[in-house]
This record gives C-alpha cells, structure tokens and sequence, in this order.
C-alpha cells in the first residue's frame, strides 16, 4: 500500500510537464523508423522468426533508453525540488520509497514497452511467429527494462542533479554492456565472471529468440534487487550525513 | 511531552549543535530563537527525525524519536522553511496524498480534511492548482500538511520568512489555533514574531542554548520597557520622570512641536498609575505601548554575555 502510493504520485507526475508525452512519442517515432527501416526493410528473404529477433533486439536498445530517461529524475528530482522531506518525514521506509519510485519508472517501461505491440503484430499477421516467442521477447525487454531502471533509481539517489544521474546510469548501465567484451580478452574465472555480469549479450539474447531461461531471469531479478537495495542504502545514509 | 537531552550535532568537524536540553509540554509553543547559523534549523531536523543526533536523545512521550521509527513519525508534523509541494497537484490532491504518506486511511484523510483546511485557513482553495497558489498560501498549505495527520508535535521551521504584512498576520492566527492539544515549537530570526505568537523562548546562539523560558522571565532585572510619546515641554517632562519613584530609567528623543518620545523602564508594571500621573501634572499623553526593542534587547544581552 505504502508502495502504491508513491508509484501512483510518481507515474502521474510523468504526465505532468509533458515529460512521459515527450518519451513516449521519441521513442515510438524513433522505434517505428528503425522497425520500417532496418527490421523490415531487409532486401533478402527472411523467416518471420528472425523478423522478431531483430524487433525484440532493437526493443531491448530502447527500453534501455527509456528507462534511463525515465529513472534520471526519480529521486534526484525530489532533492533538487527539495520535497524529499515529505517522503523521508512519512511513515514510509527507505525501501518502500525506492520500491516505490522503482514501480512507477516500471509503470511507464510498461506501458511504452505495450505501446509496440503492434510491431510483432504486424510480423505475426503478415508471417508465422510463435505467440510464446513474442511473449518471451517482452519478458525479456521488462526483465532487461526492471535492471537499468533499478540502475536508473540508484543513479538518482546519488545525485542531486537529473543530468548527473542520467549521465552516471547511462555509463553504468553501458559498462555492463560492454562487458562480454572483456570475457572475449580476459581468462578464465574473470572470463565467465565478466560474461555473466553483462547486461546484454548472454542474457537478453535468449529472450530475444524466444527462449526462457531461469539464469537470465534469476540475473535480471538479481541486477534489479542489487541496486534497488543500494539506493535505499543510499537514502538511509541521509541521516547521518 | 518532549524531553531534549544534550542534543549535539556535527557536520564534519564543525559543531551545528551542543549540549541542548529543553522540554516541551502539550499546549504549549515554543519558539527557537537565534541567527542565521545558529543551529536553529538542525534542532528541528533532528526533532523531526531527519538527521541523526551526534549525541543526545529526544524523547516524544518516552520513546525514542531518533530512531525514527515509523509509527513515531506519524506523531511528528514538520514544516521545514521551503515549503515541499508538489506543484501539479490540487490542494486537496496533496493533502490526501500527505495523509496516505503518514499511514492514514482514506476514511480517516476524508474525516480530517475539513478541519485541516479550517485550520490552516484554506476554505475556498482546496480545488486550486497549488502552482498557482500565492506564497501566503504555499506556506499555509505547508501548515495542513504539517497537521494533516494530526500529530502530537507540530514543527516549523522559519514560518513567517518571506510572507508580507498581511500574510504575517494571517499566519500568526494560524499558528495560535496549533498548539491545542498538542506541542508547537517554531524557529524564526524575526524576534517579534516569537514574541507574539509562543509561549515559551528558546534562545540558541553559536549551536549552544543560551536561555530559555517566558519573555518576561528572560529579563527578570529589567522591569517593563515602554515607549511613550508625550506633549510637553521638555525641561519638565525630565524632571517629572527623574522624580517619579516608579521610573527606574528613561531616555527622551524626537522633541519637535512639543511631542517627545520617551523610552523608560518601570520597576513593575505600573503604567496605569504613570500615566494618571502624568496627566495631574499637566503633560500629555498620546500614547502608550511597550519598547518594540525588548526582545532584540533581551537577545543581544543574551549574546553578548554567552560571548564574554
């Protein structure tokens, strides 16, 4: 209960100022473009499959996008527009604030993330695709989504400054893309440790093609519940500062 | 009520606070009265549970504030000076979501709402955008918020700054009709609001306590300052008050057109039976109210002996 209130304040807040229109409209311009240009406009014969791979693929960049965009202002809003009092004078935990904000940034992926559907649904009308391949592809993009919005609140608890905390999520967050890189250059165990830890490449890819793995899910869970707790860690240090 | 025990706080090295004691009793409101950078604004944070104590303990109705736990923030209502608002809400709007903030249910926000916003003085605005909400009524929104929730201690910090003659009024009001059934303390630099709005005076200089009680037990020795403007001439009016037994001390100033005005101290407060006095002796008196510098002069004097 105590987390809904502030999602609800949260998620309505987007629409306040025009910054969710704004998301949500980029992203489905941009998301649109890429899907007519690069997904469909491929000049060889292609499986419809493989179609939704590259939707899910280009879908996954964007969630990313959008969930940085949507976290930056979460916490460091609050402290900037000093308001932050309200919440830490409330009965509410440190936890359940973060949860909070967490929910309504998961809020607004989520309902960008619906507002694609009609991308797969055009593959799935016009080609042969698994319902299940589609639903595994938007798990995956609200498993990868929860993650870098979880970085997201972190980032914003840091910070006082909206621009400070998109730019420290978004370097994070790339950081562990480009991980499996150093797994490609790096020996055995650091080899693994690094292929594991990326964000992208050993985890997202299975969703992507349509399999559901319980390490990448249990991975995304464990990336999303990691930096939520040290935001709320974060927010509990306040006290002593 | 409230029992402060050598409340200390420390940014880094440098000590916001020392050693602070005081209590606070139901009914009662206090003011904390001190300059910029006296630790006004960190004794209230940490009464309110925002900052933790570096030593010393607060205690609301025996139990431990400093923990903050939940169920004790609930009896807390904090007002810190910039006002935290959510701009796009409705008066109303924010005011729900201050109750659900402080574990209220929406049977019991829909029950308070009516009294809060007689409280605070906001009948008429609840449906208003607070955006477009005057400064006055921010701060006043400020003070639903701060007892939506009705807590048993009320704190605001610098209630008063930056409203104008009318809205300092207004507010005074408000602040008076607080402390039923609960304890107020209030933080303010402006030594006359303190004056007319507590009970109680706590003066804090240089992070320290350096007195505390009513305004009249803070100048025990002092006796009643007055200032009175008087019609005659001068020769006169100086001798009748060098004269007069209940006159401990008095300067005259701004002689013009026969009007003086004279600040004096009275040994108590007699000024009925100087004023009859000095009506027989054929010096007029065209008014009569107490010295507007007393509290500056109670603080100044408080200050400089803690500087010695």
């Amino acid at each position: 209960m105590n987390i809904l209130t502030i999602a609800r304040r949260d998620f309505r807040s987007y629409f306040y100022g025009y910054s969710a229109y704004i998301i949500i409209a980029s992203v489905l311009f941009l998301q649109g473009l890429f899907f007519n240009a690069w997904v469909l406009g491929s000049s060889s014969a292609r499986y419809s499959h493989e179609v939704l791979e590259d939707f899910f693929y280009l879908s996954g960049g964007f969630a990313i996008a959008a969930s940085i965009l949507l976290t930056m202002r979460t916490i460091a809003e609050e402290r900037a527009n000093q308001t932050d009092v309200l919440l830490t004078t409330s009965v509410l935990t440190e936890r359940e604030i973060v949860a909070g904000k967490w929910s309504a940034a998961m809020g607004m992926v989520t309902l960008l993330t619906a507002l694609t559907a009609y991308m797969p649904a055009l593959i799935f009308v016009n080609g042969k695709v698994a319902i299940a391949h589609i639903l595994v592809g938007y798990l995956g993009i609200l498993a990868l989504g929860s993650a870098v919005s979880a970085i997201g609140v972190f980032g914003s608890s840091i910070f006082r400054g909206q621009l400070a905390a998109g730019i420290f999520t978004t370097v994070l967050t790339v950081t562990l893309i480009v991980l499996w890189i150093l797994s490609e250059i790096t020996d055995p165990p650091f080899a693994q440790i690094t292929s594991y830890a990326a964000i992208w490449n050993q985890h997202f890819t299975p969703f992507q093609e349509g399999r559901l793995t319980l390490t990448s899910l249990t991975y995304y869970a464990s990336v999303t519940a990691l930096f939520l707790f040290m935001a709320t860690r974060v927010l509990e240090s306040r006290r002593w500062e | 009520m409230v029992e402060v025990r050598q409340l200390t706080r420390y940014y880094g090295s440098f000590c916001a606070l020392e050693d602070v004691s005081f209590s606070l009793h139901e009914g009662e409101t206090v003011g904390l009265l001190g300059l910029n950078g006296a630790g006004k604004s960190t004794a209230l944070k940490m009464l309110a549970g925002l900052l933790t104590p570096s030593k010393g303990s607060v205690q609301i109705n025996g139990h431990d504030a400093t923990a903050a736990s939940e169920k004790l923030k609930a009896t807390i209502g904090f007002l810190p000076e910039n006002v935290p608002l959510y701009n796009e809400m409705t008066v109303h709007e924010f005011l729900r979501h201050a109750g659900r903030l402080k574990g209220m249910t929406a049977a019991a926000i829909e029950a308070r709402l009516p009294r809060v916003v007689e409280i605070a003085d906001l009948l008429g605005r609840e449906d208003q955008v607070i955006e477009t909400l005057s400064y006055g009524y921010r701060k006043r929104v400020g003070i639903a918020l701060a007892v939506i929730h009705d807590p048993k201690l009320v704190i605001l910090d610098e209630p008063i700054s930056g409203l104008d003659p009318v809205q300092i009024v207004e507010m005074r009001k408000v602040i008076r009709n607080l402390a039923k059934g609960r304890a107020v303390i209030l933080s303010s630099h402006i030594l006359g609001e303190i004056s007319q709005t507590c009970d109680r005076i706590l003066v804090v200089h240089q992070g320290r306590l350096v007195a505390q009680g009513t305004e009249q037990e803070l100048l025990p020795d002092q006796g009643l300052r007055l200032q009175i403007v008087l019609r005659g001439d001068g020769p006169t009016i100086e001798g009748f008050l060098s004269e007069h037994a209940g006159v401990e001390g008095f300067e005259l100033s701004d002689e013009r057109e026969g009007i003086l005005t004279a600040k004096l101290t009275l040994a108590s407060d007699t000024r009925e039976t100087l004023v009859a006095d000095l009506v027989g002796a054929g010096i007029g008196v065209r008014g009569v109210e107490e010295a507007e510098d007393e509290l500056e002069a109670i603080f100044i004097q408080l200050t400089q002996q803690e500087a010695a």
